[in-house]
């Protein structure tokens, strides 16, 4: 198993949160993991990604170019990485934010309402953990539903650590929701 | 068996110097390494360190000069344009036999250059860099669990031999994260005797690297050379994969060795046999091992992200035993396994 990701959004949407707690839920696993921001003159309201890796094998270069998996958050992201992903790659795009219809026809498109299932559980910020719920179900190899939840206390800031459970609800509710 | 965590590079460095009992760090903000002094001026208070945001990078590592005169641990970070400004203190803390750590995160050049990963300051590194004959000790780091591991044995070869210890770095193995099993802390610093503490109770002590008369100055530098053969002869450190068998040899260090391990199995799975040699420590440069295995392979490949200057050593090392070709790649881009896998395939 050897699986590229890139997860792509605004700066503020949770971005590398998310690719931070996929990394954590996998290493857990056993599985050799790296995770790798785009990083330098990135400004506010502008374009974030983090490049993931999780395979079986020691992971060579850490940067992404051609992903397995995309997950994006928003318009732009969508219209800047749906060309890199790979021939057969999984999409899975927050249709609470993106109107436009992925154009390939050679992918596996996922759409889910990320935002509208985090407000249900009363966060505005969760949607990022509907997304990694979403991502869980459709590439289980990535990693198990639990293990995702228990990366939560890892992963996230003291400051945030209190919202744990909700995230988990909102993980859970996804993952329920994606068939 | 002790826990594995996500750490990202830069972070893990700090926690390092942090556990290598470091409590004296002097900077100056420049990406792809900017985690690293923000770790630290976060903990340091807490730990009664010293953390000092200098007016510049000369500055930062004039104050690393002083502070290891008064015989602390002390450190420094910085990205190559950076480095290039720390050059002149690390000369004079080399002819002053100081002690210190320096984390270069390398990043692309000349000049300003950018802000991705890159290896092309290996001349500036291992070549001395700055004027004067001295030699700094050089770990390169693979991942993120050597960029912690060697930022610790840094302190402790510096210490050790009293000269500049370098970890490089890149600013791939800078701002990725990646499971790391943290070292333990140092139970105590190494005593210091010849540290300036104030004479009180002592004869006076100096350390200047300023020999007017040319005897001093001479013997002085023959004392120096004197000292770096016996850290040539001690502290060469590297690692092999697969060279046992191997026709073809990949040389490479840090985040070209990663990749080149992934070329390495493609390569045995289409039956051609290639081998990796990593220099860890890139100076002392691992020559003698080099020279042997470039006896029984035909070909040997140097890949480096630069134009190609590690396989100037790899060359000196080698001498007419074999031939020796690059793959350098410049601008910010790791090697591509495709193309490796290529070229060593075009030797057939």
């Amino acid at each position: 198993m050897h699986k590229e990701m890139i997860i792509a959004g605004f700066g503020g949407q949770g971005v590398l949160v998310a690719g931070k707690i996929a990394c954590i839920a996998a290493m857990t696993e056993g599985k050799h993991v790296s995770h790798i921001p785009s990083y330098g003159a990135e400004m506010r309201g502008g374009t974030a990604h983090c490049g993931v890796v999780i395979s079986d094998e020691p992971v060579s270069s850490p940067v992404v170019v051609n992903p397995d998996i995309c997950m994006v958050f928003s318009t732009p992201s969508l219209n800047k990485f749906e060309p890199r992903l790979k021939k057969g790659g999984i999409l899975i795009y927050n249709t609470s934010l993106i109107k436009e219809k992925p154009k390939r026809d050679d992918i596996v498109a996922i759409a889910i309402d990320a935002n509208d299932i985090s407000l249900k559980h009363g966060s505005k910020n969760g949607m990022n953990m509907a997304m990694l719920g979403a991502l869980v179900k459709k590439v289980p190899e990535i990693a198990k539903l639990d293990s995702l939840k228990a990366a939560l206390d890892e992963g996230m800031t003291e400051r945030n650590k209190k919202h744990n459970p909700t995230n988990a609800t909102i993980m859970t509710d996804a993952y329920n929701l994606i068939s | 068996m002790k826990k594995k965590i996500l750490m990202r590079g830069n972070d893990a460095v700090a926690e390092a110097v942090i556990r290598a009992g470091c409590r004296h760090y002097y900077g100056y903000p420049i990406t792809p390494q900017n985690e690293i002094p923000e770790y630290l001026a976060q903990k340091f208070p807490e730990l009664g360190g010293t953390f000092v945001q200098a007016e510049s990078e000369i500055a930062a590592a004039c104050m690393v000069l002083g502070s290891s005169a008064a015989g602390v641990r002390t450190m420094t970070s910085t990205s190559s344009p950076g480095m290039t400004l720390k050059l002149e203190a690390i000369s004079y803390m080399s002819g002053a036999r100081l002690p210190c750590v320096i984390v270069n995160v390398m990043r692309g050049g000349p000049g300003l250059g950018n802000i991705a990963g890159s290896q092309s300051d290996y001349f500036q590194a291992t070549k001395g860099g700055a004027h004067g004959d001295y030699q700094s000790i050089v770990l390169a780091p693979e991942n993120v669990q050597e960029f912690a591991d060697q930022t610790m044995l840094a302190f402790d070869l510096s210490d050790k031999y009293r000269v500049v210890a370098m970890v490089l770095g890149d600013g791939y193995l800078g701002q990725m994260s990646e499971p790391v099993v943290l070292p333990d802390p140092v139970q105590s610093v190494p005593k210091k005797p010849w540290a300036l503490t104030g004479k009180k109770g002592r004869d006076q002590q100096v350390l200047a690297s300023l020999r007017l008369l040319p005897d001093a100055l001479g013997n002085h530098n023959i004392d120096l050379q004197n000292l770096y053969a016996e850290i040539t002869k001690a502290e060469v450190r590297f690692d092999s994969y697969m060279t046992e068998d191997a026709d073809y040899l990949i040389v490479a260090y840090g985040t070209c060795a990663r990749v080149s391990r992934t070329a390495i199995k493609a390569l045995r799975n289409s039956g051609i046999k290639v081998g990796l040699f990593r220099p860890i420590t890139l100076w002392p440069f691992p020559s003698a091992q080099i020279g042997e295995l470039a006896k029984k392979v035909k070909k040997i490949l140097t890949i480096e992200m630069c134009m190609g200057q590690m396989v100037q050593d790899v060359r000196l090392s080698v001498g007419c035993k074999t031939e020796v070709d690059l793959y350098g790649v410049a601008g910010g881009v790791i090697p591509d396994v495709d193309k490796i896998v290529e070229r060593i395939k075009s030797y057939e």
